[in-house]
């Protein structure tokens, strides 16, 4: 039965997912400046962002239809629903039976959708470009997430996140060369679906080589505000899941409250080391042509079924 | 004295020797009479076997039993009349400035060292130093093949390499999958690899991996005997390197590779009761027989034809050592001595030919018999006797193979009619028009050695009609071995 | 089932795994000297599994195995291929024949394929790195990928020398290593060849004034 103090963890892990989002994507952006040796903005600075577009009208274009207008909300719909779903605090929430690894890969699915297909909505040229380009990434990132979770779910015996979560978190210290594969798999796939250098970078102001800006060109007002937190909601989702699935060391195993508070300083310890390390491998590589992000992702999902295949010859018969 | 050791030493110690003076103008004489000493050591081991039965030498490295021992005797053979005829043939060569004097030390050398390989092989009893031996016998004539430096030689040189590398790759995993079935049986002490235990074990071997285990050396090793679909490497090889190469080629590694495979197959048919092995080998004989027959029939290359001819016979002996079973053995060995006397000996007469008249396509050289009726002859001859012509001694071997196959394998007998039926037509079709007709041809600078040629085909008209008991009775024993 | 593995097993299984992605990442790269490096790489890895196959089997011939690889395959023939690459002023990839996702495919399949091959064979070893002969043979097989859909001769001979690793690997996997005169042999032969195809590859590159093997593509039957 859900308890109270459940429903209340849940809450909890919700609002912390919405506060640290924007904090998380502010921290990356401070990382990279220290790294290219720039000063670096406000660490709250998304977070001015965030108010000063609340505060603003919106703005529509004269073709834009209901879809346009309530895209924002199911994409940030979407992402709150996969930061719920995530076990990043604890894995005993009441939303647990429903979080399985592929509804969360279809969540996902479903707000790339509403996304692309508001960007066509008005009819721009970059709105088309960004909305095909951003179909062509997630035709290929989307075949190795899965393969990532099913080299997981087979280690786990099972495709539920928090099963997995434990089961990885209380196995023996074993070398898998399997979840080397993977995480390296999964890593590529998270800089591929967040829009980061090598594959988009979300800092340019130039419309051509855009993928996720050129979609989201037409929005403004509360519309932008919401996508714009919804962006910063993914990674912190995709850190989260990454933290989850390969360092799950400090994730409370019940519901109970005070274990969920105490694995807040580890979380945040390790979103601070991801988020540095996000913003190192930014700085260190170049943005590929787009053409070249078929063969990133075709890496990706070949290192994928390597871990799958190596996990089923090396490791589940002896 | 120890005539193998003899035998071994003689081809290494005169390789290096050529490497610092191949090109002197008595280098070839070198060349002859260190080839003459190898053959005499051969002659001397043989006559050592015959009497006294088979010996180890090196621990039990090297092995030379009935099956091998006229092997060796055979290649020193065809290596002392190759290394008569190169020695004319390289000077002309020069001559016409198609070689240099570096050229010419490397050529001379590799040739020794390449004999030494092909020994090496033939009587070691480690199969592990079998594959060694193949491997560096491709290693030591891939720069022969190139030795003209033209694009065409190169592209045939490098096909050489890589085709053969990837072949002898494939063996080597056989070698270790064969290695891990007999460590099994015979324990870790280095025996594991040695022939003449194998062979006592062999009925122990897991079958499974016996069988994963030929059929990589077959791939492997078939790569160098030329058998469809790995022959690709073989007419560019031969069309493109020197005639001497082209005859060793042809006469000599195909032969030790055939041998190399039949060495496994007497191992594989022990594990494998079912005659999986054989089966293996007659497809893949049938196979090549009709591939090279086919392509014969569009050659325009003199040297190119003759090697799809070399491909074919092969095939047939495949197929043969395939059937198993004493008489198609002894006719597969019979034909294996009988190629290799003969091949060599079209090879000779080809490369004068196409020394004299400067081409090697088949429609710019016409009226052999003309130039010099000594070649036109053995050409003619020779390429009666590699068609299965009687009283050659191939007539015989072929006979017995079509006869045992219209016995036990009825099925194959149209293929083999077939495949034999097109290289007949296709091959004299293409040789009587070189021989007969007229012709313009110059002199050639140095008089050509024909006494090669006619001496292989007077041992094989010989064995035609006559085969001595005490080479009857080798390859009774031998075949026999072969189970 | 993962306590039943012991320490030394999980770290051979992790080097096997190093070199099959070693061998992936041959069959991506493009430019001469970064995949004279992964193959110096990969020659390292075996070298370090072969040790700790000896480390904890105690088999004498394996430290000496070891030691020839790691001079063999990561210091002499890198150093060899380098000069080469140096020297002929070899030019990065062109084109591959099948783009490199297509190839990477491919190259899952070979894999599959090698896995399915092995798995009979390794029931029945008793050494205590029998699971990597799947990775062994798969190694072969991407290293055969390599020479059929690559344009340039130093990169089919980089394929070549690879095989001939995934052949050592298989080896020390299924039976702890060949008979120590057959490993010397085999050594030496590999020296040899890549001492010779250095010398081919002046000849071919003074003949065509590039390694690219599309000019040797001419000698056909007419």
């Amino acid at each position: 039965m859900i308890s109270i103090s459940g429903l209340l963890g849940q809450a909890f892990a919700i609002a912390l997912a919405l506060v640290l989002a924007p904090l998380l994507s502010g921290w990356v952006g401070q990382c990279r400046a220290w790294f290219q040796s720039r000063t670096a903005p406000p660490l709250l600075l998304p977070y001015y962002q965030l108010q000063k577009l609340f505060h603003k009208d919106v703005v529509l274009a004269h073709g834009a239809s209901s879809l346009f207008r309530s895209a924002p909300f199911v994409v940030f719909g979407c992402m709150v629903l996969a930061c719920a779903i995530i076990p990043s605090l604890s894995t005993d929430l009441p939303l647990a039976p429903a979080a399985d690894a592929l509804a969360l890969v279809g969540v996902f699915g479903l707000a790339r959708i509403f996304i692309s297909l508001a960007a066509m909505d008005v009819g721009t040229s970059f709105g088309s470009l960004g909305g095909r380009r951003e179909m062509l990434v997630g035709f290929l990132a989307e075949p190795a997430l899965l393969m990532v979770i099913f080299t997981l779910a087979m280690i786990a015996q099972s495709t539920s996140l928090p099963t997995i979560v434990e089961t990885l978190a209380h196995r023996e210290l074993v070398i898998y060369p399997s979840l080397a594969f993977a995480g390296i798999a999964f890593t590529f796939v998270s800089f591929a679906e967040n829009a980061r250098v090598p594959v988009d970078n979300p800092a340019t102001h130039l419309e051509l080589t855009m993928i996720h800006e050129a979609m989201i060109l037409e929005y403004s007002g509360r519309h932008l505000a919401l996508i714009e937190w919804a962006a910063s909601l993914k990674l912190y989702a995709y850190s989260c899941l990454g933290l989850a699935l390969f360092f799950p060391w400090g994730i409370a195993a019940g519901d109970n409250f005070l274990a969920l508070v105490a694995a807040i300083p580890l979380l945040l310890l390790k979103l601070a080391i991801g988020g540095a390390f996000l913003a190192g491998i930014e700085t260190v590589n170049a943005k590929m042509r787009i053409f070249r992000a078929p063969e990133f992702l075709g890496t990706a999902f070949m290192l994928a079924v390597l871990g799958l295949l190596v996990r089923m010859l090396l490791e589940a018969r002896v | 004295m120890d005539f193998f050791v003899l035998m071994l030493v003689i081809p290494l110690v005169s390789g290096a020797l050529l490497t610092v003076v191949g090109e002197r103008d008595w280098a070839p004489n070198l060349n002859v009479i260190a080839s003459l000493g190898t053959f005499a050591a051969a002659v001397g081991l043989t006559v050592e076997i015959v009497a006294n039965g088979p010996r180890f030498a090196f621990g039990e490295q090297f092995f030379i039993d009935s099956l091998n021992v006229f092997f060796v005797a055979l290649t020193a053979f065809v290596g002392l009349t190759t290394s008569i005829f190169s020695g004319p043939y390289m000077r002309n060569e020069r001559e016409h400035g198609k070689l240099s004097a570096p050229r010419l030390r490397l050529y001379k050398s590799m040739y020794q060292l390449f004999m030494f390989t092909m020994l090496a092989a033939l009587t070691t009893n480690n199969l592990g130093l079998l594959w060694v031996a193949m491997e560096a016998a491709t290693l030591t004539t891939v720069l022969l093949v190139s030795l003209y430096r033209t694009p065409a030689s190169l592209e045939a040189a490098w096909k050489y390499f890589i085709l053969c590398g990837v072949g002898i790759a494939q063996a080597l995993f056989g070698t270790i999958l064969l290695y891990f079935a007999a460590e099994r049986v015979l324990g870790e002490s280095g025996n594991a690899l040695l022939w003449t235990h194998l062979i006592d074990v062999k009925g122990q071997l897991e079958p499974t991996i016996m069988a994963l285990s030929f059929i990589f050396l077959l791939v492997g090793y078939g790569t160098k005997v030329g058998l469809a679909p790995l022959h690709n490497w073989l007419p560019d090889a031969h069309a493109e390197g020197p005639t001497p190469v082209s005859a060793v080629l042809s006469g000599l590694l195909l032969n030790v590779a055939l041998y190399a495979i039949l060495r496994c197959k007497v191992l594989a048919d022990g594990a494998l009761p079912s005659g999986f092995a054989g089966n293996l080998m007659i497809g893949f004989g049938l196979f090549t027989l009709l591939v090279a027959a086919f392509f014969l029939s569009r050659q325009r290359d003199v040297k190119r034809m003759f090697a799809y001819s070399s491909i074919e016979h092969m095939g047939l002996i495949t197929f043969a050592f395939g059937m198993g079973g004493p008489v198609a053995n002894f006719a597969g060995l019979l034909h294996m001595t009988m190629h290799s006397l003969t091949k060599s000996a079209i090879f000779f007469a080809v490369g004068h030919a196409t020394q004299k008249t400067g081409t090697q396509l088949m429609e710019n050289i016409s009226g052999l018999i003309k130039i010099n009726p000594l070649i036109g002859w053995g050409l003619m001859l020779g390429t009666l006797a590699i068609l299965g012509m009687p009283p050659f001694g191939v007539f015989a071997s072929e006979f017995m193979i079509l006869t045992h196959a219209m016995k036990h394998f009825p099925w194959a007998t149209p293929i083999l009619l077939l495949a034999l039926g097109v290289a007949f037509a296709a091959i004299f079709g293409k040789v009587q028009p070189m021989v007969f007709g007229e012709t313009e041809a110059r002199r050639l600078p140095h008089a050509p050695a024909i006494t090669p040629v006619f001496l292989h085909l007077g041992i094989v008209l010989m064995l035609g009609l006559y085969i001595p008991p005490y080479l009857t009775r080798w390859f009774h024993e031998a075949a026999r071995m072969l189970g | 089932m993962n306590a039943a593995i012991p320490f030394s097993a999980q770290l051979i299984n992790l080097f096997a795994a190093v070199i099959l992605l070693l061998a992936f990442a041959m069959l991506a790269q493009r430019r001469m000297p970064a995949l004279v490096n992964l193959f110096a790489l990969q020659g390292l890895t075996l070298c370090l599994a072969t040790l700790v196959a000896a480390v904890t089997t105690g088999q004498a011939h394996l430290y000496w195995s070891a030691a020839l690889t790691l001079v063999l395959k990561a210091l002499v023939l890198p150093w060899i291929l380098h000069r080469l690459v140096k020297k002929l002023n070899v030019k990065g990839e062109v084109e591959a024949l099948i783009n490199i996702p297509t190839t990477m495919l491919v190259g899952i399949v070979l894999v599959m394929i090698a896995f399915n091959v092995a798995l009979p064979i390794s029931e029945l070893s008793h050494t205590i790195t029998r699971g990597t002969l799947g990775i062994a043979l798969a190694v072969v097989m991407l290293a055969f990928l390599m020479m059929i859909t690559r344009q340039k001769a130093i990169t089919q001979v980089v394929g070549f020398l690879s095989m001939e690793n995934g052949l050592f690997l298989a080896a020390t996997s299924a039976t702890y290593g060949m008979p120590m005169v057959v490993e010397l042999g085999i050594a030496l032969d590999v020296l040899v060849g890549v001492i010779i195809l250095g010398v081919f590859f002046f000849q071919i590159r003074d003949q065509f004034d590039s390694l690219d093997i599309r000019h040797m593509e001419r000698l056909k039957d007419n």
